[in-house]
Order: C-alpha cells, then structure tokens, then sequence
C-alpha cells in the first residue's frame, strides 16, 4: 500500500448530539408543525438523520406574528448596543460549537468536512461578528442620520451553503434591529435548526428569530405573501426568484435576492498557470459545484487551451471524492436524488450536443448522490452547457482569442453573479473587470468570500447585495433623509 | 395688427433626432380650460423599442465617460434650461394652468435639481464604494457601475417638468441611458426639455423622450429584456402592479410609484440605477 | 637547495609572475643580478615553487563565447546564448504568490492516520540528508553523525538509515572513513554529500569554488551541493550563474565517467520572489543540476512550504517536457515529523508519488530526525516519547 492511500481520517460524528425529531422554532419554543414531517437524510449514504416538521400557512402566520410582537415590544426598543451584544454572543457561541456545526452541516448536506470545518463555519462565525458591530452604528450606514429598521423580515435559503447563508441573513437583518423568519431548505435544515439552540443559549429574547423548515411551495409562499412581513431576502433559484418579485408586485415589500449565475472565468495566456489552475479548480469543483457564483464557463485563450485543459486534468486526478466526513474528501455527495438527475441530464445534453466529455475516473460509493468531476471541452457559446446553470461539479470550456472577445463572450448570458479574471498584467485585469457585467470579479483568485465584502448579481442573478455596509442598507430605511 | 406665430410640431425624441411616432399617430394636447395647445405625437410600442435600442447602444459611451465629463454635460443641461426658462414658464402655465409664480418656481427647481445632481457624477462613487477590509491578502474594491438601460415614466398630471427631471437625472448621473415617458396631459414642457438636452452635448441616445400613454407603453418597457430598469414613479397603482409582475420575468430592477419624491433629489434614487460591484485580486511581494 | 636559496627564488617568481616586473626589475628589488634573477626563476620551476600548465581544453571565457557554455539540456530546449536563456526563463508563466501559498495550506490540511503515518515516518528517514554545517565541526562530531546516520534508534532495529550525511568539503573523509562499506548513493547505501562552491555565501572566484568541488569529489564525497550566485541572478547576470553551474557539474566529474550528483542550492530566501524562484530552478536544470535545493539553512527563510510546491510544479513540468526527472531538496527550518509529512503529501500530490525516493527527494535536515524517531517510539509503544529517549550527537 503506497502510504499516500490515505487511511480514512473521518471527523467523529460523536460531538454531534442529534434528537430523533426536529419541531419549529416559533417565539423561542419548539413546536410542532402543521405540514406534514419530512425525514431529512445524509445524501452520501441516504440514511436518514432525523424527523423535521414542516410549516403550514398556519405556522407562518404564527411565526410571523411571534416576529411582529418581538419586534413592537423588545427588539425595536432595544439599544443598538445591546443588540450587538446579542449577536456577538451568537458569534461565540458558533465558534464555541463550530465542530459540531460543521459536522452537521456535512451530514446534512454531503459536502466535504474539510469545507465546513474550514470555510463555512468560519465565516459564519465572521458574518456575525461583522454585523455585531454594526448594531450601534446604523447611523454611519449612509442612509441618514436616523435610519430605521424595516419590520419582520422573511428569509428562505437555499441547501448549498446553509448555515453561511442563514448567517448572510440573519445578521445584518438583526443588527439593523428587525426580527426574523427564516425558511432553511427543505434537504439542510439541520444547521437552522441548531442556530435556533444557539439563539436560545444566547438568551435571545423569544421571536427575534424563528425558524420554520417547510416546503417552498407551502411555508415559503406563505411568508412571501404574508402581509406582516416588511421584507423578504432570498437566496435560490432564478426560478423561483422571478416568481417571489412577482407576488410581491404592489406591495410595500422590499426584497433582495440572490440568484443563479453561469460565471466565467477567463484565463489570458500571461496568467500564472499553476494557480490558475487552481482556480479553475476551485472554481468548479469547490462544493461539488454548488454554487451560484461558481466559475462553471472556462474561457481559455486560445493559444494556451491545450496546456490549460491537459494541467486541468491531470490536476483533477489528484482529487479525492468520496465520504464528506472524511477530512481527506475534496469532492462530496451531491445533495439530493432530484439535483444529480438534473446534473446527469445536462451533462449528457452536452454530450449529444456535441461538446467533448472528459470524465474523472473514480471510483464512487454505492450508496448516496455522486457526480464524477467532469469537463468539456470544444464547447460552442450556443450549447445548452454553456448557457444553463447547471448547480454541478460540471465545467464547460471555450476559447477566446482576444481581451475584447472574452468580454463580450463573458457578458453573452442573462446572469451576472460572478467572474473571473486570470492575467498579470495588472492594467489588462482592471480593463477587463471594468468591462465585465458581474457584480462579484476574482482576479487571480475565485470563490473568495468576506463579511466585509458586498456580494450578489446583476441583471437576472438577482438584486441588492450581501455583505458590508451594502448588506445592512438592505434591511434599513432612511426615514426622509435625501 | 399682430404677427401670426409660428407653431411648433411636437414630435418624439430618439437617439439624438426629433422622429414623428412611427404609427403616424398625435393627440390633442390641451390646456385645463380645454384649450387647443398642440398636437402630441402619441409613441407606439414601435418607437418605445427604437428608444431602446438607442439608449442601449449609448450605454457604452455614456458610462465610461469619466465622471467629470457627465457632471459637465449635466451641469450643462442646467444652463441651457436657465437660457431658456422662460419657455418652460409660459408652457406650464399653458398647459397646466399654474400661476407664473408657480411655474417660474417649478422651472428653477428643475435648474437647481439638475445641477445637484450633476455635482454628484464624480462623488457617488467614493461616498458608496470603498475599499472593503477582508480578512486575507487581497486588494478588495467596491464600486458603483449603472445598470444601464432604464425606462421612467414622469409624473402624470403634475410636476410636469421637474418630475421628469427627478426621473432622468439621477439616473444619468452614474451613466445609465434612459427612455423616458412624459406627462402624457402635457407634453410640451418634456419635448421641450428633450430640445435642450439636444443642444446640451448629451450623446445621442443618452437620454430618450416619448409622449404618450403610460398605459399603452409602459407594459411593453417592463417587460422588455433589453430594460435593466423600470421606474414606475409615474402609473397609477394598477399600471404600477402590471408592470412590476412583468418587471420580474426579467428581475429588473424596480422603482415603485410613492418611493421618492418627484420634486427632489435623492442620494438613494441615483443607487436605484446602481449595481455594486467588487473586485478582488491577490496582493504580495513574492 | 637552501632555505635562503628557496625563499628568494619563491619571492622573485611572485614578482615575476604575479607582479609582472621585469627581471631587471627584480634584480634591483632584491638587490641581485639580473643572471641570478634568471637563475632564480628556473629554479622555481624546476623545484616545483612554480608549476605552469597549458590546458589541451578551452577555457571558461573561451567557452562562453555565447555567454553561455551550452549543455545538452539547454540545447534541446532552444537555449544556446545569453539571450536565449534570458528569453526562456522571462517567458515561463508567473506565479501568484496568494494562490501558490493557498494551495500549499491546502495541501497541508491532508490529514494522515495510523499504519499510513508509520510509513510515512520510515520515508522521512530514508529521504534525510543529515547535517551538520558548523564551523565547529570536527572528525569526531562527523562520526558520531555517521553513527546517527547508520542506526538511528538503537532501541529499533527496524528504523532505515538516512539517505545521506551532508558535511563540509575537509569532514569529507571523516565521513567517508566512518561509513566504510556502508556508502552509497543513498538507495543502496548512505551517500556523503558535501556543500562546496564557497558555501553558504558562494561570494568567492570561480577557480575557488571549482577547486572546492574537486577537492570535495576527490575526497570521496558523491553528492555535490553547490550554492549559486544570488548576487549575479539579482543583477541579472544570468550568464554567470548558468557558467557556474555548468562547470561546477563537470568538476563533479570522476575519472571513471561517472558523477557525484549535483544539487544546486537556489537559496530562496534570498531570491525573495516567487518568480526568482520559477526562474532559478529552470535554470539550474537547464544548466546541468540532478537536484534542485531551496536552502544552505544559513538563511531565513529557508524551505518553506510553498516554495517547495513550486519547485515540485518545475520538475513536473521537466518531467512533462522532457521524461527525465529531476530531485528537489528543502532544507533548513523542517524540524517536526507533522511539517516533513506535509512535504511528503505535497511530492506525491503536486510531483508525484515517484519522487519519494533518496534518488529524488531529500530532506535537508538535522534536528527533524530526532522528531521523527521520538513519533516512532510513541507510535510503537503507545506512550508520549521524550528527547532523553533518543541520542544527541
């Protein structure tokens, strides 16, 4: 045995003490659901994990107004200061219990440990911290000396990151002094649900956060079209965006969403290889994939394509997919049954639509959702590929033969969530990301994320932005400042 | 014994020319006693898409203008309006039926708001963007960047002039294009306008000027996939509605009737024409 | 001859050779005739005061008409002139400095458990070059080196023996003495590797640094590891640094037509930059090198991580290019088993794992050695080891 056969190194389930069954957290009291209950399961083995009710339009109504009363007579009324201590606390405790969140995450999601452990649960921890000191200082936010919180907000995530972006949305929305109700993902809402003891262990004050898993169709469209509500921020599907800005049409709703993206990553032939590579990798293959900002079109000049897509390759041999839990895991389970068919039929689409496949040879477990890392190559700007997002650890290459012609190539889509940019010539990086219609470009890095750090898309990847400054304005109001 | 004036043809104004609307079609524009004042060109969808493609096709040149330049343009707008503010006087008076007290305030109000905003072109930036300190070696720069093609509709039936003004100018001022729809009751002051932004170095296709009817028009702009926004500030509730619901199929950004004011200036309203952008790139020595 | 008689002849040839004067001149220096200055001179030669030489082979300068001396490598690769080996190292993609080091902490989570850390152990053994580079260094210190080298652990007899010991050119014998029949080249026996050229600083004539070598192969020492010149690779003088490498190789040859390796140390701390670094170790292969070597360890930093992670990308891509593989040695600042595995995992993972044998990869170390040991005995007895349960030597 070469000693490079890593022995497996999983990360012990042990710190992680699950009840069988998981209620709704409404006004800081767990309780049952009006939905019917679904079994949440480990998308590497398909075990199940544990029993989580489900909101009804009843339960919403109820968590909102659990909000409503929250908001009137505590948490509006509190100090800012206060406020941020609430969440630093929050910050704390994450950090205090971030092992058994990232392996609960990892269980919950089939994502590697090694990404929980290292960024998810880090950046949550972060995401509060950043905004735990917001609290007290609303008024250096620009939007006035004397802005003002919006009310209850609704919230619903999306399963690919959940915890982080229950993070990304609970705490500018509290620091800005709203309360909460947030919808995590139906197939990952075990970290929500532990947030939801962590909010207890803090001693928040009952119905300054509420946490409902549900159905989209049933708990997610009653929140968003619960009149009580002032704001909702949601993070998914285009889809399902496009259908959350109609229903809200008319109302006084403020809304954010963060949507899907197609993003490119250019490669200009100056850059530095190696670490392009890397990015390539990271680009793609970070989180199986899942990733609205994922770097999912390679565009390649043309003169280095070959050198570029052989090192790609052959860097991708080095990947080891396998059980999320084992520390070792780069690539994990893709997250549900109804996703790898959707990546299995857009890939294959490729295929029949002419585009060269390549394929990392692995071996991949029985039981679970698994997707071997695949590439295409001699992919046309028209195929199916390169246009839909295809949420997988699928990358599609193109070529572009001058800076002009990657940019137009980069902008040709609907989307606008991310970029990349890969040269040393430092003029040439700013030029080209002037030019390039994202609202989040890496150059010479990708899928690099920060509270600090405003993210979110143009054009239909969605609007407002997450993070900073610019994420505190989106749940603020500036009274009548001009 | 008097002088037979000349009358003026109202006509639409596109990509830098004053077109008839492509249907052949005016309306009567009349003062509030019913009064004959003009013949409008009453805009077809047809023309609205022209007004489009025009505005899409100066996005390029407008907003990688420097900052500088569009506070220039801008600010030249204001003088041309003040060289003439004794047109736009007599014209709201006709058509609105205000007092020269009121229309002559009206009008200054509209020279003031344009040289507000037109100071703002250099200043957005550095007052809304920054660098963010992120917890890595990476240099990380956010930036304000128009979100280029935008449709507003003016105030409909008051604050002719200067609503229209609130309309396009913050929109201007980070480099978005615009069409825009006037008072659709009285158009005179709007095509007006459209005459001095015409002499005021505004790129053709900048800025776009149609009459008519924002419910004939304004379904077509908010569902159009070439429009990045739509400013609703102008229909009624029901129009608002529709077009907002159509506004979604294509995620454009959205300004609700009721959200700013018509008469002033917002630092908030030029942010509604806005996409943030950052920008991270690795920073060593090695 | 007498004393008198020698000292004077030795006194006039330094003038006449060295000094340039004529005879006449000497005469008057030292107050004789012009016909005993004559006398004096043939003398010299005679009795071996002076030797004179006429080489059959071209001379360094000769050679270097170009700039540089060619090598079979550089040839193949387009690279026949300064200009050319100037153009090659400039046109080799940059490296960005963020991205390499995040990988390189990437490479480093690679968590290693149990049997596979055991192995991993017994390979950091195998792959050491222990050191010992004082100025205090005497016989008796490079034998208890070799000692050390030999059996590591007493306590077990199934700990390997270190690839090689590394000393300085005059320790070379001592080593060779000590090691007997135990030498080898690393695989089949522990090689002596000796740093020359003028090491650590190299700051010394190129007619210095050649005889160091010779001196140090003559010696018996079948590893070479040379220094280049940091000062001409900073002020671009390319050329040089090529030249020197080029022939420090060939002084690494032996009479029977075979070599002692030659590592060609970069020291990385000093080129600073990533690029430097990308740059150096092409050049170094190009110029003839059989290992690549970040440090001497008398400069901070010494290896680092990701340093060594571009220096492995280099001989990848050597190897891509050309089939041939090319050793890489960090060393200096590796003192802990947990660092050296991380090491391990970036060979098989960024080079492969065919570069994990003394042929072509090296740990250049002395105290890690120890630390390896004390993570054996805990992993054979179970128990936390302490520095009293291995030798110091």
């Amino acid at each position: 045995m070469s000693f490079l056969e890593y022995a497996p190194a999983p990360e012990s389930t042990s710190i992680l003490k699950l009840q069988k069954s998981y209620g709704l957290f409404i006004n800081g009291e767990w309780v049952d659901g009006g939905d019917k209950s679904y079994t949440t399961i480990s998308p590497s083995t398909e075990k199940p994990i544990a029993e989580i009710a489900h909101a009804s339009a009843k339960d919403v109504d109820r968590a909102v107004s659990a909000a409503r009363a929250a908001y009137d007579t505590v948490w509006s009324r509190m100090s800012g200061a206060d406020r941020g201590k609430y969440l630093f606390r929050i910050a704390r405790l994450i950090q205090e219990r971030a092992r058994e969140l990232a392996v609960a995450e990892t269980l919950d999601n089939g994502k590697p440990i090694r990404e929980t452990r290292d960024v998810d649960i880090p950046l949550v921890a972060a995401w509060f911290f950043h905004y735990a000191g917001w609290a007290d200082k609303l008024e250096w936010a620009g939007l006035g000396p004397n802005p003002k919180a919006l009310g209850v907000a609704g919230q619903i995530i999306p399963w690919n990151f959940p915890l982080l972006m229950l993070a990304w949305k609970v705490a500018p929305a509290l620091a800005a002094g709203n309360t909460v109700v947030l919808k995590p993902a139906e197939t990952t809402p075990l970290t929500a649900l532990l947030f939801a003891d962590i909010c207890q262990q803090a001693g928040l004050p009952d119905g300054v956060v509420n946490i409902i898993p549900g159905r989209g169709e049933v708990a997610g469209q009653a929140l968003v079209e619960h009149p009580g509500v002032n704001k909702i921020a949601f993070t998914g599907s285009t889809a399902v965006g496009r259908s959350i800005a109609r229903t809200i049409a008319g109302t006084e709703k403020k809304l954010t969403l963060e949507l899907g993206g197609k993003g490119a990553n250019i490669v200009f032939e100056d850059a530095a290889v190696d670490e392009a590579v890397e990015g390539i990798v990271r680009g793609i293959f970070f989180n199986q994939g899942h990733v609205c900002c994922a770097g999912s079109r390679l565009l390649v000049q043309e003169n280095v394509h070959d050198e570029i897509v052989e090192k790609l390759t052959r860097r991708l041999g080095t990947l080891r997919l396998g059980d999320p839990l084992d520390k070792n895991t780069d690539i994990g389970a893709i997250n549900s049954k109804e996703q790898l068919d959707r990546i299995t039929a857009l890939a294959n689409t490729g295929e029949s639509e002419g585009a060269e496949r390549w394929t990392l040879d692995c071996e991949i477990p029985t039981n679970g959702f698994w997707f071997r890392p695949t590439v295409f190559t001699n992919v046309a700007t028209s195929n199916t590929i390169a246009r839909e997002e295809i949420f997988g650890p699928v990358l599609s290459v193109l070529t572009f033969r001058t800076a002009e012609e990657a940019i137009t190539k980069a902008n040709n889509t609907p989307y606008g969530l991310s970029a990349g940019i890969w040269t040393q010539n430092a003029s040439r990086m700013l030029r080209v990301a002037d030019e390039l219609r994202a609202g989040v470009i890496w150059a010479n890095t990708f899928n690099q994320f920060d509270p600090t750090s405003p993210f979110g898309g143009y054009k239909e990847s969605g609007y407002g932005r997450e993070g900073g400054r610019h994420g505190l304005t989106a749940y603020l109001s500036n009274g009548d400042a001009r | 014994m008097s002088r037979l004036p000349v009358a003026k043809t109202y006509k639409l104004f596109i990509g830098g020319a004053f077109p008839r609307s492509e249907s052949g079609r005016v309306y009567d524009v009349t003062s509030p006693s019913g009064e004959f004042i003009a013949n409008a060109s009453k805009a077809s969808r047809k023309d609205a898409r022209d007004a489009v493609v025009a505005a899409r096709a100066a996005v390029a040149k407008w907003s990688s203008a420097t900052a500088y330049n569009r506070g220039q343009v801008m600010y030249r707008i204001a003088e041309m309006l003040e060289g003439r503010s004794a047109q736009f006087v007599d014209e709201i008076q006709k058509s609105t039926g205000a007092s020269a007290k009121d229309a002559t305030t009206e009008v200054n109000a509209a020279i003031d708001l344009l040289v507000w905003y037109a100071g703002w072109t250099d200043k957005y930036a550095q007052v809304v963007g920054g660098a963010n300190p992120v917890a890595g070696p990476f240099f990380n720069l956010s930036v304000p960047e128009p979100s280029g093609v935008a449709f507003v509709i003016a105030p409909q039936g008051n604050a002719t002039l200067i609503g229209l003004v609130a309309a396009i100018a913050p929109a201007l001022v980070t480099g978005n294009t615009v069409v825009a729809l006037s008072d659709e009751s009285s158009p005179c002051a709007a095509m007006s306008f459209a005459e001095v932004i015409a002499t005021s170095d505004v790129p053709g296709g900048v800025v776009n000027i149609l009459t008519g009817s924002p419910a004939e028009i304004a379904p077509w702009m908010a569902s159009h996939q070439d429009v990045n926004t739509v400013d609703l500030g102008g229909a009624d509730a029901e129009l608002a509605l529709a077009c907002e619901r159509d506004a979604a199929e294509t995620l454009k950004r959205v300004i609700r009737p009721g959200q700013f004011s018509s008469t002033t200036g917002s630092v908030d309203r030029i942010g509604a024409f806005v996409e943030t952008k950052t920008v991270w790139h690795t920073k060593s020595l090695a | 001859m007498s004393n008198s008689e020698s000292d004077l002849a030795r006194r006039a040839a330094r003038l006449y050779y060295d000094d340039n004067k004529t005879q006449d001149e000497i005469g008057e220096i030292l107050d004789i005739t012009r016909w005993k200055v004559g006398r004096l001179l043939s003398l010299a030669r005679e009795s071996g005061i002076v030797s004179i030489s006429i080489s059959e082979t071209a001379t360094p300068s000769e050679r270097a008409t170009t700039g540089i001396i060619p090598t079979p490598r550089s040839v193949a690769n387009g690279v026949t002139d300064a200009a050319s080996l100037r153009g090659f190292l400039t046109n080799l993609p940059s490296v960005d400095a963020i991205g390499l080091e995040a990988r390189a902490a990437t490479l480093a989570t690679r968590s290693i458990k149990n049997e596979s850390k055991r192995a991993a152990l017994d390979t950091i053994i195998r792959l050491v070059d222990l050191t010992t580079l004082e100025g205090a260094d005497t016989p008796g210190k490079v034998k208890s080196l070799v000692a050390k080298a030999l059996v590591p652990d007493a306590s077990d007899p199934t700990t390997p023996r270190v690839a090689a010991v590394c000393v300085y050119p005059d320790m070379v014998e001592h080593a060779v003495r000590a090691l007997g029949t135990s030498i080898g080249d690393g695989e089949t026996g522990i090689s002596v590797a000796s740093v020359a050229t003028a090491f650590p600083s190299g700051r010394s004539s190129i007619d210095i640094k050649l005889a160091d070598t010779r001196f140090a192969v003559d010696q018996g020492a079948t590893e070479i590891d040379m220094v280049i010149d940091r000062g001409a690779f900073l002020s671009g003088d390319l050329e040089t640094v090529f030249n020197q490498i080029v022939l420090v190789r060939e002084a690494c040859n032996r009479a029977d037509g075979s070599h002692a390796h030659l590592k060609v140390i970069l020291e990385t701390g000093e080129l600073r930059t990533y690029d430097n670094i990308k740059r150096a170790s092409w050049l170094a292969i190009l110029a003839g090198a059989d290992f690549i070597k970040t440090s001497t360890g008398k400069v901070q930093p010494a290896a680092t991580l990701p340093t060594t992670v571009l220096m492995l990308e280099v001989v990848r891509d050597w190897f891509h290019l050309t089939g041939e593989r090319i050793g890489v040695k960090p060393a200096g600042g590796i003192r802990q088993s947990k660092d050296a595995i991380r090491y391990l995992v970036a060979v098989a993972e960024v080079a492969g794992e065919e570069w994990l044998t003394p042929h072509l990869f090296r740990f250049g170390a002395s105290s890690l050695l120890n630390d390896v040991l004390l993570q054996r005995q805990k992993m054979t007895t179970g128990r936390y080891s302490g520095p009293d349960y291995v030798t110091v030597d």
